[in-house]
């Protein structure tokens, strides 16, 4: 186990810079999340810590090492690959065991050590077979099983569970959850998948274009994300923004292109005429005869809550209720956001405007 | 209503017409070649004034004549040769062109896509433009009469045919299983031999085949190159009983190119099917 550093890292093929100076320090047994949209940089940076990937800038440090200039095998790391680049002509156990036999460890203690992990994973019945006779969340499982018979200083998963169907993703979601309890060991996992970062990670830095948006715990993220950019990413159904200028009366408003005004909460640095983007989640909108005016347009109910997705103008909303809510596609209804929990934010800076 | 039963129309089966074309078609491909094997089998006498390929009797004189050639070199001798040739020019091609495909399909070096280019192009240059050239090099070095210049340029990649072949076969291999081998421990030599070359099989069984029928087969370059009975192979041992003065022992000739025959035929019943997947499958699945 060890803590991880990243210091100013930057990465460019050719004149194209895709990763622009990125710091960030990953305690011991911290399980981080690397996540952003496709092209973010966030699997460029996961490689560059494993050291497939050359680092154009600054520095990378693994257990108060610089391992810029290590080839892989000589960081102590174990890394899960989307397709889990199992070797196809190897038995399960053989797979689990080749980073100890590339080590020159003794058969018997290679046996021991992969029935070991076998057990943890409940691979025992597995271990004679080849990868190509294995379901897709078995040799999942084969794949944090070579990872985590070497018991190295640091595991990074690059988005392990994508190739899953959905039932298997959650479940294997907890087991890697489970995983990382049971072992503590530092770990940087790699996913486009928000829902996925927020349920496992203690951390999530949220990479946009080559770039740190935010870090933080997942509901640090979710309930004060510092630019539009989180806001929009980090929860789903994702936040509402609606985007207008700030009028200042008796109390703030911000008013929409199309003539929706809504009350704007008590934020420093407000100016008339200026524009802001109002957000606020799904989950903290309330019927309210004093709220504005919504259209109802589409109504989702799941059970357990129900999601109406409506108009304030021509702006789209969603809106989830907990309750049974009886509307109707066409029905007018008065929504109110609860401004204790709403954000604005700069709509030319992306930067949050904090109270 | 009344439905009038419209009759159905029956296509006439032609297909009896068909493989009867193709029977003929193939007898009178398989002729010349049934003809040597049943010539085989006759006295010297009937040879060109019996033209049925069935012979009246089973006479094995021609092949014993013929194995032993009556000029102190025995077939025995041409067929270790042969194996010889042929053992050395497979082991130098899967050596050097695994490396080689290796090389081209993995590793970025500078000037990559000419080298392969330029690798391609040698497919299209016919042996017969480099022959003297490459006689006066081996002759210099003294390597005429000897199996080194049919072997020795086999370990320096000189197949593109091959190379391409692997090259392909590689290019289908996930880049991830290198890179998860490089991440267990592995540096570049141990991913090519513990990773790369196992899932390289089926090519390395491909190129094993035709380097051994393209080495056996090859007349061209061992004559260039064997001056020697005691170094000759069998495709120069077929030649021995042609005799310029026109007492050429047909009988013994055709026997012993009829047994020439089985190495390949018998490669060719055993690894037909591994030939196909060579070619076929340029990947893995999953």
């Amino acid at each position: 186990m060890a803590t991880v550093q990243i210091r100013d890292v930057l990465k460019s093929y050719g004149t194209l810079q895709v990763i622009h100076g990125i710091s960030l320090d990953i305690a011991d047994g911290q399980f981080v999340a690397l996540v952003g949209p496709s092209g973010c940089g966030k699997s460029t940076l996961l490689r560059m810590i494993a050291g497939l990937e050359e680092i154009s800038g600054g520095d990378v440090e693994i257990g108060e090492v610089i391992v810029n200039d290590l080839p892989p095998k000589d960081r102590d790391i174990a890394m899960v690959f989307q397709n889990y680049a199992l070797y196809p002509h190897m038995t399960v156990a053989q797979n689990m065991g080749f980073s100890l036999r590339m080590q020159g460890i003794s058969k018997a203690e290679i046996r021991a050590k992969v029935e070991r992990a076998a057990e943890i994973l409940g691979l025992q019945q597995l271990l004679d077979r080849h990868p190509r006779h294995l379901s897709g969340g078995q040799r999942q499982r084969v794949a944090m099983g070579r990872a985590i018979v070497r018991a190295p200083q640091v595991f990074l998963f690059d988005e392990p569970l994508s190739n899953l169907d959905a039932k298997l993703r959650v479940q294997m979601r907890s087991e890697i959850k489970e995983l990382h309890q049971r072992l503590q060991t530092t770990t940087v996992y790699v996913t486009h998948d928000q829902i996925e970062a927020m349920t496992l990670a203690d951390r999530i830095v949220v990479l946009n274009a080559g770039r740190i948006e935010q870090v933080g715990s997942p509901l640090e993220l979710y309930d004060t994300p510092e630019t539009l950019f989180v806001a929009g990413f980090i929860g789903s159904p994702s936040m509402n923004l609606i985007k207008g200028k700030v009028v200042l009366g008796d109390s703030p408003t911000i008013v929409t292109t199309d003539g929706v005004s809504l009350p704007l909460p008590l934020v420093s640095g407000l100016e008339a005429g200026s524009e802001i983007t109002y957000g606020f989640r799904p989950e903290h909108l309330s019927i309210d005869p004093s709220g504005m005016k919504a259209t109802v347009v589409v109504i989702e109910p799941t059970g357990s809550e129900t999601q109406v997705n409506a108009r304030f103008g021509t702006t789209p909303i969603t809106a989830i209720f907990r309750d049974r809510v009886d509307f109707r596609p066409g029905d007018s209804v008065p929504l109110l956001p609860d401004n204790k929990r709403a954000h604005v934010f700069d709509t030319l800076t992306g930067q949050r405007l904090h109270a | 209503m009344v439905t009038t039963a419209r009759p159905r129309t029956k296509k006439p089966n032609y297909h009896w017409m068909l493989h009867a074309g193709l029977i003929a078609g193939a007898v009178l491909m398989l002729y010349p070649l049934l003809w040597m094997i049943g010539s085989s089998f006759k006295p010297e006498g009937q040879i060109f004034s019996d033209l049925n390929p069935i012979p009246q009797s089973l006479d094995f004189s021609n092949y014993i004549k013929g194995w032993t050639l009556g000029t102190g070199v025995s077939f025995t001798t041409f067929y270790l040769n042969s194996f010889m040739i042929c053992a050395g020019a497979i082991v130098g091609n899967l050596f050097s062109c695994s490396l080689a495909a290796y090389a081209f399909a993995r590793i970025n070096f500078k000037f990559k896509p000419v080298l392969f280019a330029l690798m391609l192009g040698t497919l299209m240059l016919p042996f017969h433009v480099i022959v003297v050239p490459q006689y006066i090099i081996f002759n210099t070095l003294g390597w005429t009469n000897s199996f080194l210049p049919l072997i020795v340029p086999k370990f320096f990649a000189v197949d593109a045919f091959f190379i391409f072949l692997m090259v392909q076969f590689i290019r289908g291999i996930p880049v991830e299983l290198e890179q998860a081998a490089m991440v267990d421990g592995c540096n570049r030599g141990q991913t090519f031999l513990l990773i790369i070359l196992p899932l390289l099989t089926p090519a390395l069984v491909t190129t094993t085949i035709f380097t051994f029928i393209w080495t056996y087969n090859d007349f061209f370059g061992q004559l260039l190159y064997l001056n020697n009975e005691r170094k000759y192979t069998v495709a120069l041992g077929l030649r021995q009983f042609l005799d310029a003065s026109g007492q050429s022992s047909w009988g013994a000739m055709f026997a012993m190119t009829t047994l020439s025959l089985l190495p390949v035929f018998v490669i060719f019943l055993f690894f037909q099917k591994r030939l196909v997947d060579g070619i076929a499958t340029t990947g893995l699945k999953g």
